[in-house]
């Protein structure tokens, strides 16, 4: 199972292979928009929580078609699905590299670019609690999309349609966190839903995942 | 481990390609299957392979035996041949890579990256990886499309020695390896498309 893992983040950090994707994309979205709302530090502080939420959901949407698409063209999918692994470890271990290589690093970068919006001093530390407790699900929610869409050519406009509704609750409970912590207030109530939800979502959606992808492997 | 099929019907797409078809491959035995294009001689290979369910039909034997090896080779081009083959080695808990480099004549290339590898290098390196995975039942999809007459030797010399260990292989190819099989003709199997029910007795049944 450590093999599967060390070659997914082994390609991931080779050329081509994507890693800087996803937290680029994070980097030009955050770095834009202090620059298109203007120099109005208070109205950047309010958005900050949610801006920096909404650009971390879309640059993990963003690596999503790539997580099983490879494996799928070269035909590794075909032989890791006769190999003595079963589907279920692969689709974990499959999201499992796809938030090491993407979630985590858009975790790291989030306070930095917290500077540049002006988020409050006190909401630092949950903002980075939030992302870590978030970004999880993502990966393995998107995990699930991409087991979906897998035989697709060009799924990608479908696999985010698909996905997006889903992140949907992790995007609000995620970033009501991270709003209340910058606030000041208690976050207790949002962070016990997002981690609750992030739990689920580990602990079931491989088993989706897997059935559709012995479907989609036929 | 003795592969037993019987009575197996087997879809692509949805629709019947082979029906009632069934073989014993014995230990040591090696089966080639012939058939023409689109008779469903890769169906036939996924099926047994577990990839996808049967119609009807039984495939005894086959669970957790059978390595698989399909047109594509699952070649990473940003790996280098070693760490493609040893990736494999360690999914299925085999130890060392050598006699299986050695078995294709890639030691040299060990180290170049699998993207900068020619066709015939490349389906030699897939070959390869069925050395690592130690299982006893080889399910060969066109093994030697791209490989030249050397390789073809190469490849005909592995499966020799594996059937020798008392394994077995099931093999789709369209040229002679030299090897000793047995045939199995799918032709005779193909299905017959359904019979649309009763509508040729809705004319009084002397309509065709």
């Amino acid at each position: 199972m450590i093999a599967l893992l060390m070659r997914d983040l082994k390609l991931a950090l080779r050329a081509g292979g994507g890693f800087g994707l996803g937290l680029a994309f994070f980097l030009i979205v955050t770095v834009m928009i202090p620059l298109s709302v203007g120099p109005q530090s208070a109205l950047l502080a309010t958005i900050a929580p949610g801006v920096l939420w909404l650009g971390a959901l879309l640059a993990c949407l963003l690596s999503l078609d790539r997580l099983l698409a490879l494996d799928w063209e070269d035909g590794s999918l075909d032989l890791l699905a006769t190999a003595p692994l079963p589907l279920e470890a692969v689709v974990s271990l499959k999201a499992l590299a796809h938030w090491i290589t993407t979630g985590l690093p858009l975790v790291l970068a989030a306070p930095v670019l917290g500077v540049l919006l002006s988020l409050p001093e006190p909401g630092y530390a949950w903002l980075v609690i939030s992302l870590l407790a978030g970004t999880p699900a993502l990966s393995v929610i998107g995990t699930f999309g991409a087991a979906l869409t897998v035989g697709l050519k060009r799924g990608g406009l479908l696999l985010s349609l698909l996905v997006l509704p889903l992140y949907v609750p992790t995007l609000i409970f995620g970033a009501e966190v991270a709003r209340r912590g910058a606030l000041g207030m208690d976050v207790a109530t949002p962070l016990m839903m997002l981690g609750g939800i992030t739990a689920a979502v580990i602990a079931l959606m491989p088993f989706a995942s897997a059935a559709v992808l012995r479907i989609n492997l036929r | 481990m003795t592969l037993i099929v019987r009575d197996l019907s087997i879809a692509r797409g949805g629709v019947p390609v082979l029906a009632g078809l069934g073989f014993t491959l014995e230990p040591g035995r090696a089966l080639v299957v012939r058939g023409p294009n689109g008779i469903g001689k890769t169906t036939l290979l996924r099926t047994l392979a577990g990839l996808q369910p049967p119609l009807a039909g039984q495939i005894d034997g086959a669970e957790d035996q059978i390595a698989y090896a399909g047109h594509s080779d699952g070649i990473k081009p940003t790996l280098s041949v070693a760490e493609n083959l040893s990736f494999w080695a360690r999914v299925f808990g085999a130890t060392s890579i050598a006699p299986a480099l050695a078995a294709y004549d890639l030691e040299d290339l060990a180290t170049r990256h699998a993207g900068t590898l020619s066709a015939g290098q490349k389906r030699r390196l897939g070959l390869s990886r069925l050395l690592v995975t130690g299982r006893p039942i080889w399910v060969l999809d066109e093994p030697t499309v791209s490989l030249d007459v050397t390789a073809v030797e190469m490849f005909a010399d592995a499966v020799r020695a594996h059937l020798g260990q008392g394994g077995s292989a099931l093999i789709a190819t369209h040229i002679d390896l030299g090897l000793e099989a047995d045939l199995l003709d799918v032709g005779p199997f193909r299905a017959v498309p359904r019979a649309l029910d009763d509508f040729d007795t809705g004319f009084g049944g002397d309509f065709l």
